[in-house]
């Protein structure tokens, strides 16, 4: 793999990620909103203020002004956000533009009603902090965008060479070499499924795909180990059809079910259950994976490199929103991932 | 020259089909009959006299024993069957090889590599017992004793002490008691704290600990002797050891 891994490295590295809104539905780019205007904010009453004292009263006054906007402009943001995602990026950037001087506009009577003069001088001055403020922010988004689109290509790189274990690949051609002369047509249908699960992990793997896709790529990989390992390779799929179509990053579950093999399986003489179970629950969804647990077996490299992989992806690609979590309990290693259930883009 | 009798260890049976084929393929350059077939390394040694194997093909990544263990076991017959390793991907276990020179195949296996594997084999190359050691560091699972010729395998956690007495080491497990050629100190670095230090000549299972029991002062004990589970006899405490041991005992 590593002459793959090589030829790419170029290609990524000269590709940015374009420019976009960020997902307004995320708790991490709300968050990240909300803070950076407040702390803009209390820079501001901080440059007004002449004295100590004269700061505590004009960070209370411009709170008073610019909270309600915030919220109201948030939760436009919010409900609208696959709206906006339909924008280019321009157009998208002016229409939050429009939301927050708009939503800036149709608070100023409030304003009034805290003590403020409600002058027009006034209402020019607010339009023209939230104008700035919201370019602050948006600023702030694309230099974060431009911060990470190299850490999405370069964990994109790092999926490349740690998926498939060379153990693997060279069990699995060894497998498929000895099906040949007994059973050529099980051996084709064996080639196939390798150079499918070849095809995924060589793709373009920054973009979310369906579940579905991920599953029967974990399903393509089973066949593959079924064939060496026989009997002893048992899985128990415990799917939830409603969740086929939710978009989770590539290769999300395929390196686990790997794992799974290598560290569940191989190391047991008696057959072994790997069982996969998936569930979405309102807008969330999760991920369960669990195989027998061998503990004499744990100086076998390579578990952590594929988790630290995928927990970085997750947060790549939804922030805090998405978690992961590992437990030993009865004699079985479990893997919880938890992510929001999205449909589309 | 009579046929070559070759051995098949590995756990995964298409692995050992191909081998199999691999083996006709180069029947005609070199006689040689296949002994027979096991999916471990616990099943190898016990068919291994009984085959009368002369080469044993096997591999290294195996569940239970590894290959690199069975070959260490195999060592303790008076005449051991030459050892071919064979390994799908194993960096570490690849370059101990060639830094000790030991014969060994990756798969997919190439008839030609097998065919000049057997050839080597066939002309007397022994394994050096020293060497395996090296290459895999993880400690066994099993102790080997030779009797009658055969390879006799004990587990470790049937262990409950190992006693040295002059050339050998005696090992007692539950119902019964083995000789094995090891040194003490040897066997308690390679396990860890699996194994605790009570006398300068005696190791007993550290989770098999039950209590101690004041005895009466002899020269060189503590007056201390250690209670093990499944064990009527009480065995003494140095007075050397004895701090290390009840500390050791104490963290469970």
């Amino acid at each position: 793999m590593g002459f793959f891994v090589h030829t790419k490295v170029q290609s990524i590295r000269q590709n940015h990620l374009p420019d976009a809104l960020p997902d307004f539905r995320n708790l991490g780019v709300i968050s990240r909103i909300l803070l950076s205007v407040n702390v803009l904010a209390l820079l501001v009453a901080l440059a007004r203020s002449r004295e100590v004292g004269e700061f505590a009263a004009r960070a209370t006054e411009i709170a008073g002004s610019l909270e309600p906007v915030l919220l109201v402009v948030v939760l436009v943001l919010y409900a609208g956000s696959t709206l906006l995602e339909r924008l280019a990026y321009l157009h998208g950037l002016l229409a939050v533009f429009a939301i927050v001087v708009a939503a800036t506009a149709a608070l100023f009577p409030l304003q009034s009603l805290l003590g403020g003069s409600g002058s027009w001088r006034e209402l020019a001055w607010s339009l023209i902090c939230a104008a700035l403020g919201t370019g602050i922010v948006a600023w702030y988004f694309h230099l974060r965008n431009r911060a990470f689109s190299p850490a999405i290509s370069e964990a994109r790189l790092q999926a490349l060479q740690a998926r498939i274990r060379p153990h693997f690949l060279f069990n699995c051609l060894n497998a498929v070499l000895s099906l040949i002369r007994k059973d050529p047509k099980r051996a084709e249908g064996a080639l196939e499924d390798l150079a499918e699960l070849f095809r995924t992990v060589m793709a373009d793997n920054r973009r979310l795909i369906a579940l579905s896709d991920e599953l029967s790529l974990c399903r393509q990989y089973l066949n593959l180990e079924q064939l060496r390992l026989g009997e002893r390779l048992r899985v128990d799929w415990r799917l939830d059809p409603t969740a086929d179509q939710a978009l989770v990053p590539p290769m999300v579950l395929q390196p686990l079910v790997e794992n799974a093999v290598y560290h569940g399986i191989e190391p047991g003489i008696a057959p072994g259950l790997i069982e996969v179970r998936i569930e979405r629950r309102k807008d969330r969804l999760w991920l369960q994976l669990s195989n027998p647990y061998h503990a004499d077996y744990q100086h076998r490299q390579g578990n952590h490199m594929a988790l630290a992989n995928i927990r970085e992806r997750l947060q790549l690609h939804f922030d805090v929103e998405a978690s992961l979590n590992t437990r030993i309990a009865g004699g079985r290693y479990e893997i919880d991932i938890a992510m929001p259930y999205r449909t589309s883009l | 020259m009579s046929p070559i009798r070759v051995l098949i260890v590995d756990d995964e049976e298409p692995a050992r089909s191909r081998l199999r084929e691999l083996l006709e393929d180069c029947r005609a350059e070199l006689p040689h009959s296949v002994a027979g077939e096991a999916a471990n390394g616990v099943e190898g040694l016990r068919m291994v006299t009984a085959s009368g194997a002369q080469v044993v093909l096997v591999d290294i990544h195996m569940p239970e024993m590894s290959g690199i263990e069975f070959a260490r076991h195999l060592q303790v017959l008076e005449r051991p069957p030459a050892v071919i390793f064979v390994t799908a991907h194993d960096q570490y276990a690849v370059e101990a090889f060639e830094v000790n020179a030991l014969d060994y195949l990756t798969k997919p296996v190439r008839s030609a590599r097998l065919l000049a594997a057997l050839r080597k084999a066939a002309s007397g190359a022994r394994l050096e017992r020293g060497v395996l050691e090296g290459i895999d560091p993880a400690p066994r699972r099993h102790f080997s004793v030779a009797e009658r010729g055969r390879v006799t395998l004990v587990r470790v956690s049937d262990v409950i002490y190992l006693r040295a007495e002059l050339k050998y080491v005696t090992l007692r497990t539950h119902d019964r008691e083995h000789l094995v050629e090891e040194s003490l100190s040897q066997i308690e670095q390679e396990f860890g704290g699996v194994f605790v230090r009570i006398h300068r000549n005696c190791l007993v299972a550290r989770r098999l600990i039950r209590g101690f029991e004041r005895g009466t002062e002899t020269e060189g004990d503590a007056g201390w002797s250690v209670r093990l589970e499944g064990l009527d006899e009480r065995l003494p405490v140095s007075r050397r050891q004895w701090a290390q041991v009840k500390a050791l005992a104490g963290q469970g």
